[in-house]
């Protein structure tokens, strides 16, 4: 239990450190961003949402660095992020709100599919080490060095068009309300397709180089040579003796670039329109949207946490080792 | 003691193919009888764990069996060459007929399955009809042999000592009841202690059970006192092989010689320990005629020439100590020219 | 260990560092990459002088596909694609080079001392990495970079190196702590030799191949990111590179009117150089780890002339035994 412990401290660590970037960059922003929201609202914001402004951007010159900091501090566990620019006068937690479930069901589900396929495939690429499997090897460098997103405007290029099965854009047609009735479902599968398929490719090609090593290396362990000499089935011996083993770094190695991989899926959001955290954030690039841009941060960066933080459990789960059993 | 249970015949083990192949293990003629301790010995690089991987055919890639025969003869029945059977057939064989315990304490059990399931899998695996409270039964069984309480069933390799997890090792390799057991090294990474406990085991256990044994270290010194017969390899050969006390009393080729005053004897009159100089041949440059000339303290022309045949010596008398005067018995022979071989004519 | 397998067929331990090194070329891997590697360094020196039209320049030729006067086709602004892929390496291999540069410094100066000093301090620092390790890339170096009143080829290169020395500092700590009780390095310490002079000649000689393959990596990981963020528009001004070549043919619709000249090149190039760096990178884990190398024929013929595949666990036989391989 002292290793969950252990690893619970440092998320809380890390989270602490991410909320407090954001609270530091924003400092550092030349000229008065509020003050050119409020211009824009034309009085139509309340002087609360203003103060509240004023505090996540440090512009609150009467009070000290620290007791921004508490004020701050206050108002994120309020749940407070302020007020988005592009989506005004919604509250960035409202828009956050809209764009989650979408995130979540699109970059978590292929992310995770990812992930198992590669490793299966790759389990197979490097037991069968020098058949014909290792002609994927070169075709799978290349693809992985393939930025998300290009993979996904090819993807446009070639399978979408007006007589297209596979929509260009967006989560679900457009004419459909969100409510779970089997043509929304299916709405939204339909346009979920491409751009799973696109994370999917790419991600995989990762997991299958390195998962493939691993079984190459693990092959030589002298318990996969006693496993062969028991005389148990070439399966027994993939499975449950190399995989088995292989599969422990390749989880660490998920687990530390879940922040990288998150990065390229959101680029794939851009591409289709498809309206999660990573469309929202590149809207908020385009119009200086800063509340916005640091709660999609502070959003993705907590998320990532406790995909890690779940992958941490996995692992504590696989490998013995790290048990402490008394 | 007479009866064969596994003859290797002509085995020729490389690395590596066509040109670039280095002969590891080269002609090797090797019999194990019935209920007996062969030992082997020899440097590392010798060929002795390349002859036992070979044999079993667990060599990694790049080696392969370049030619040869291994006949293993199973109670009352004919003989088989384990380097013709398929696939299927080999991985019914291992384990049930052949067990192997490795060198590495440590790495040989899978770190992620506990003992009980790493025992019960090979059971599994050759009786797929046994029930699991049966099997469990036998590992439970199995470790009780080797002195382990069953209550270690449930624990995970690194909460063994290394001690224990040879003795684990031991105890699978007997789970089948095979005929042969081959150990590679099995103490070398333990201390002198628990070595003595564990070669003790073996020893009471093999009587018990009568299964043969094929010890390869390279301390000789340790053969002597628990072998039957001790062969010695060198530069992929085999260039002595004779029971352990005749070898100890008089070693005839001057590497064993020198192999025998490399270790400090456990018991008996004390050796002055001189080691051999220099270092093992480079496989891919072997020296011409015998490997070991370029060693040898006895080296003539003829041994940079000509390559030495395996035989009986002429010139050696069994018991000579005791002034008998037969001739050297079947069992002891010897590849070096100090030797020449009895019926050669010289 | 199992010493007699790898012993008797791979080169030991003690072979000279020069035809190490001469090998590492020699790895077919390894040198295509370097090949491709070099052929984009000249580009980024020689591409402006080489491009036929000025990327900015603007023409009559309004989206035009590939032709032999603009190999590449041309913008909605007339502008010639080629010249702006060929001078945009560039801007692409100064990011990937400072970036790495910086990065491996850092991960060398962090994970080194975190790994060879013991204690909290160096606690602290691994606690840091980690935390540098899991934070996400692209969002943290797009509220920076948004942030930055100006951005420029180099301040991108910066700030790219600046947050991604995590991954480095972390391999190259768990190597140093596994160096830091080797019997060497125990015995200089032993002897009274100063920390730095054993970090210096005893550890970081050893972790050479560590520290290239980490640079290798943070190149492709600040190629990939300075794209991106050209893509999504954060990023170098004035400046062409691969990803603004992207960002324009999004924004311009060049899906919507089929003008796949307009990305499918600058995409090639960034998976091509991507390619490149991951074979030079497989190169030197091979080089490391010699269990990874291909080990030339991996077939072999027996003597009734079957083929066999050379496989752990099943020693193929050769000659006189014809062994009949099943399944």
């Amino acid at each position: 239990m002292s290793y969950l412990l252990k690893r619970i401290a440092f998320y809380v660590f890390t989270a602490w450190a991410a909320v407090t970037i954001n609270f530091l960059i924003p400092r550092a922003i030349p000229g008065d961003p509020v003050q050119a929201l409020i211009t824009r609202s034309r009085g139509q914001m309340t002087s609360e949402a203003v103060q509240s402004l004023y505090v996540l951007f440090g512009l609150d010159k009467d009070a000290s660095l620290v007791e921004q900091y508490f004020t701050y501090l206050g108002q994120l566990l309020r749940g407070d992020l302020g007020l988005s620019f592009t989506y005004f006068p919604s509250p960035v937690s409202q828009v956050i709100g809209d764009g989650l479930p979408w995130t979540l069901g699109l970059v978590g589900i292929t992310t995770v599919l990812g992930f198992l396929i590669g490793t299966a495939l790759g389990t197979g690429i490097g037991w069968r080490r020098g058949s014909w499997a290792d002609a994927l090897i070169p075709v799978t460098t290349f693809v992985s060095s393939i930025p998300y997103f290009w993979l996904g405007l090819i993807a446009i290029a070639l399978l979408t068009g007006p007589d297209s099965f596979f929509p260009a854009s967006g989560a679900y047609d457009g004419g459909l309300v969100p409510n779970p009735d089997p043509q929304f479902i299916g709405s939204v599968l339909r346009h979920g397709i491409l751009p799973a398929f696109t994370i999917l490719i790419s991600s995989m090609a990762g997991w299958i180089l390195s998962m493939r090593n691993m079984m190459v290396t693990v092959s030589s362990e002298d318990y996969v040579t006693v496993a062969h000499a028991k005389g148990l089935s070439d399966r027994r011996v993939m499975v449950g003796y190399a995989a088995r083993n292989a599969l422990l770094p390749n989880v660490s190695g998920f687990a530390l670039s879940l922040g990288f991989i998150v990065g390229g899926t959101l680029l794939v959001e851009i591409v289709f329109s498809y309206p999660g955290l990573g469309l929202q954030l590149f809207q908020a690039v385009g119009a200086k949207d800063y509340p916005l841009m640091q709660g999609v941060f502070l959003i993705i960066t907590l998320s990532v946490l406790l995909a890690n933080f779940l992958a941490d459990v996995a692992y504590l789960a696989l490998d013995p080792r790290t048990r402490r059993e008394g | 003691m007479t009866d064969a249970v596994l003859e290797i015949r002509g085995l020729n083990v490389d690395y590596g193919l066509g040109d670039e192949a280095v002969h590891a293990v080269r002609d090797v003629d090797l019999t194990l009888h019935r209920g007996e301790v062969l030992g082997l010995a020899g440097e590392s690089g010798s060929g002795k764990s390349t002859l036992a991987y070979g044999l079993t055919r667990l060599l990694p890639p790049p080696g392969v069996i370049a030619g040869g025969e291994v006949l293993y003869h199973p109670d009352g029945g004919a003989p088989v060459d384990v380097l013709r059977m398929t696939l299927p057939e080999l991985r019914k064989f291992r384990w049930a007929e052949t067990a192997i315990v490795f060198q590495g304490a440590m790495n040989s059990l899978n770190p992620v399955h506990r003992i009980s399931s790493q025992l019960t899998d090979v059971i599994k695996a050759h009786d797929p009809r046994s029930t699991p409270a049966s099997r469990l039964a036998r590992a439970r069984e199995m470790l009780r042999l080797v002195g382990i309480s069953a209550d270690r069933l449930d624990s995970y390799p690194h909460q063994l000592s290394g001690g224990m997890r040879q003795r684990v090792m031991i105890g699978m390799a007997l789970a089948l009841e095979p005929k042969v057991v081959i150990m590679d090294e099995p103490t070398t990474a333990l201390d002198v202690v628990v070595q003595r406990q564990i070669l003790r085991q073996l020893v009471e256990l093999r009587e018990r059970l009568g299964f043969s044994v094929v010890f390869i270290t390279h301390d000789l010194s340790l053969l002597v006192e628990f072998s039957d017969r001790i062969a010695i390899m060198y530069g992929g050969r085999i260039v002595e092989e004779a029971t352990s006390a005749d070898l100890y009393r008089d070693p005839l080729h001057p590497y064993s010689h020198g192999l025998l005053n490399s270790f400090p004897a456990l018991r008996g009159p004390k050796r002055e320990l001189t080691g051999i100089p220099g270092s093992p041949p480079d496989l891919r440059a072997m020296p011409p005629g015998c490997a070991f000339h370029p060693r040898c303290p006895h080296a003539m022309e003829r041994c940079g020439v000509e390559v030495p045949v395996l035989g009986i010596p002429g010139d050696v008398r069994s018991g000579h100590d005791a002034g008998a005067n037969e001739p050297a018995p079947a069992d002891r022979t010897v590849a070096c020219w100090l030797h020449p071989v009895h019926d050669d004519g010289l | 260990m199992t010493v007699v397998p790898s012993t008797a067929a791979a080169t030991p331990a003690a072979t000279p560092v020069k035809r190490r090194r001469l090998r590492f070329v020699a790895n077919r891997k390894a040198s295509i990459g370097l090949a491709v590697l070099g052929f984009f360094a000249l580009l980024a020196i020689i591409g402006p002088w080489i491009a036929p039209y000025d990327p900015s320049g603007r023409s009559s030729d309004l989206l035009q596909g590939p032709s032999t006067a603009h190999w590449f086709g041309t913008t909605h602004l007339g502008q010639d694609i080629f010249s702006q892929v060929v001078v945009g390496t560039r801007s692409v291999m100064v990011v990937g080079f400072i970036a790495g540069l910086v990065a491996t410094i850092l991960s060398i100066l962090v994970g080194v001392t975190s790994g060879y000093l013991a204690g909290a301090g160096s606690e602290m620092l691994s606690a840091l990495s980690n935390v540098f390790l899991v934070l996400p890339a692209l969002p943290l170096m797009i509220i920076i970079t948004s942030t930055l009143p100006e951005t420029s080829t180099l301040t991108i290169a910066l700030v790219i190196g600046l947050t991604s020395w995590a991954w480095g500092a972390r391999v190259l700590r768990a190597q140093t702590l596994s160096l830091r009780g080797r019997d060497y390095v125990e015995a200089a310490r032993a002897t009274g030799e100063k920390t730095w002079r054993i970090i210096l000649f005893e550890i970081l000689p050893n972790l050479t191949a560590v520290i290239a393959s980490g640079f290798v990596g943070t190149v492709i990981f600040a190629v990939t990111l300075e794209i991106t963020l050209a893509f999504i528009g954060v990023g170098a001004g004035g400046d062409w590179n691969w990803g603004t070549v992207l960002y324009w043919a999004q924004s311009q619709q060049a899906l919507a009117q089929g003008a796949w000249w307009w990305f499918v090149p600058a995409g090639l190039a960034i998976a091509l150089l991507g390619t490149a760096l991951s074979l030079v990178n497989f190169g030197i884990d091979e080089f490391v780890s010699p269990r990874l190398r291909g080990g030339g024929k991996t077939n072999v013929k027996t003597a009734d002339g079957r083929t066999v595949r050379m496989r752990v666990g099943f020693t193929p036989v050769l000659g006189n035994a014809e062994g009949r391989e099943g399944s």
